[in-house]
């Protein structure tokens, strides 16, 4: 972060400008979506980084009000499109735990698998769409080329690319061929030293080392204060997973590591902090999903709860891990096939909030940098 | 067979239509999950640039082809139809997935949601899907072209689009 003294040391007041205030976005390069930010700037410092959001409010909650507890799920996989296994995951525990419904172990196992994999795919997708940010090219087109490899892999499990419908309530969809967990294995012996090349191209590389440490620092307590969760969280040297502090699914019996950013570059808690606990995390997933790999027990993979859901009248609550942070589902049912009311908390309007907070006193170049390592997705700020 | 002294006979129409149809610049534009769709056809593995429809400029102002990719809220709908005015003759509009053509899965109860992006500007080629694969959208670029290719009337000032 540069001051306003640094650039003209004693002669600042002499050279003032007027404020400039400039819309980024919505339609720009780096806002990753339909996000605008009204930035006013004094030369090339800002001042004010407004977000402001609602350009792709589709109207979630309304529609899970109107359509049945099915129903919702290809809505909920809409919500984060990076990450549609993983909400759905969500969803459907929620909904299963007001059913009452014991999910088969199998069901579990594939579920977890499928979930880390989307991991990996998401955190591949930031991984490019950063360097892209930061200038490197090169970075968006290996982690597209690998993160078509995943794809792949979900397209022969569900049938679609992008937005799968696979987690259903009571389990998944459909089944997985051993075909499937052999393509999953091969893909996992040929990413396990990619991470490490990619950390070599890119994270440990000295141009964007210089772009993203000590900018967009932030410390624990506004991290607490602004009720921040997930990358941003552990970005700041906070150890908090769900996946290890609240267990849910089987991540209990799995072994992993949580990684927290350290300042290994600059400050605790900058831009590059939030990067590599991305990349690490990434090598975190190949280790859980190793480890069930080779012990995916038989059995059904959904439990029987009936073509036409009936959820009991009462509340229903989970969290999960998302690639982004906490998402939660708090549903409120009365007992007929549809939901009264389904509140999505999710992490990434939380997490895009702190932009102004960040944005104050940076360089406007440094705030590209800042919103790329926040790694939102606006379908989940709007919903 | 052509030698290097060899004349060709063609119209001006048809060499402008050639060259404008291999040159297509998309502007970058992504609204929500067609627009990760968008992405990975201009990344590695399908490479739209082998079609020569590649050059993705973040400007409307360089830019001729819009590929409208993702829902289209009513708050959104008015800045799609600036940055169409804000595109220079002759520009093509793809209408990309499924919200885009005619609100998708939002039809019923999205009461934020624009019924079709061809409400607000007039579209070229419509991609059914949700979201279309990269293939579909190749396709639609392909057929762009052919539509591109026999354009009439390519020097003469452009008529007046009939807005929608």
């Amino acid at each position: 972060m540069i001051s306003q003294e640094t650039i003209v040391p004693g002669s600042h007041e002499s050279l003032k400008t007027d404020e400039l205030l400039i819309n980024m976005g919505p339609q720009h390069p780096s806002t990753h979506g339909v996000l605008r930010v009204v930035i006013v700037t004094d030369g090339e410092i800002v001042k004010t980084a407004r977000p402001e959001i609602g350009y792709l409010h589709r109207c979630f909650e309304k529609h899970s009000e109107n359509v049945e507890w099915g129903q919702v799920i290809p809505y909920v996989d809409r919500l984060d499109y990076l990450a549609s296994m993983n909400n759905a995951m969500g969803y459907s525990m929620a909904v299963e735990r007001m059913l009452g419904v014991e999910v088969p172990r199998r069901a579990e196992y594939i579920r977890v698998i499928i979930a880390e994999l989307q991991r990996i795919a998401s955190h591949l997708m930031s991984f490019g769409t950063y360097g892209l940010d930061m200038g490197a090219f090169t970075a968006f087109m290996y982690g597209f080329r690998d993160r078509e490899m995943i794809l792949d892999i979900f397209e022969k499990i569900s049938g679609a690319r992008l937005l799968y419908n696979f987690m259903w309530v009571g389990g998944t969809y459909r089944d997985i061929t051993p075909e499937i967990v052999e393509q999953i294995r091969s893909f996992l012996t040929y990413f396990k030293p990619k991470v490490d090349e990619y950390n070599t191209l890119l994270s440990y590389n000295k141009i964007f080392i210089e772009r993203t440490k000590d900018v967009g620092v932030i410390n624990l307590q506004t991290c607490f204060d602004y009720s921040l969760s997930g990358v941003m969280l552990r970005g700041a040297g906070f150890k908090w997973d769900l996946r290890k502090d609240v267990p849910y699914s089987i991540y209990k019996e799995v072994e992993f590591d949580v990684p927290t950013g350290s300042g290994e570059m600059g400050t605790l808690g900058d831009c590059w902090d939030r990067h590599i606990v991305r990349m690490r995390e990434m090598k975190e997933s190949i280790r859980i999903i190793e480890q069930l790999l080779d012990g995916i027990p038989e059995g059904p993979h959904r439990a029987k709860v009936g073509k036409i859901i009936k959820v009991p009248a009462g509340e229903g609550f989970s969290r999960t891990e998302c690639p982004r942070g906490e998402l939660g589902f708090y549903i409120i049912s009365e007992g007929g096939t549809g939901a009264y009311r389904v509140k999505c908390k999710s992490p990434c309007f939380l997490n895009i909030a702190i932009l102004d907070e960040l944005g104050k006193g940076q360089m406007v170049a440094d705030l590209v940098a800042t919103i790329g390592s926040l790694d939102i997705v606006l379908g989940e700020v709007d919903r | 067979m052509l030698s290097q002294d060899s004349l060709v006979m063609t119209s001006v129409d048809e060499v402008l239509s050639w060259g404008r149809k291999n040159s297509l610049w998309p502007l970058t534009f992504g609204l929500a999950c067609c627009a990760i769709e968008m992405m990975a056809t201009g990344a590695a593995d399908y490479d739209l640039e082998r079609f020569g429809c590649g050059v993705f400029r973040a400007t409307p102002r360089q830019s001729d082809l819009m590929i409208v990719a993702g829902t289209v809220t009513l708050k959104m709908a008015s800045r799609i139809r600036t940055l169409y005015d804000q595109m220079p003759d002759p520009k093509w509009v793809i209408s990309m997935g499924s919200c885009a053509n005619k609100g998708g899965p939002y039809w019923h109860e999205g009461y934020h949601v624009l019924k079709g992006v061809d409400r607000v500007i007039p579209v070229d080629v419509y991609v059914p899907g949700c979201p279309p694969r990269p293939e579909t959208l190749i396709e639609a670029v392909m057929m762009l072209q052919k539509k591109i290719r026999v354009t009439q009337n390519t020097l003469g000032i452009f008529e007046p689009r009939k807005h929608a």
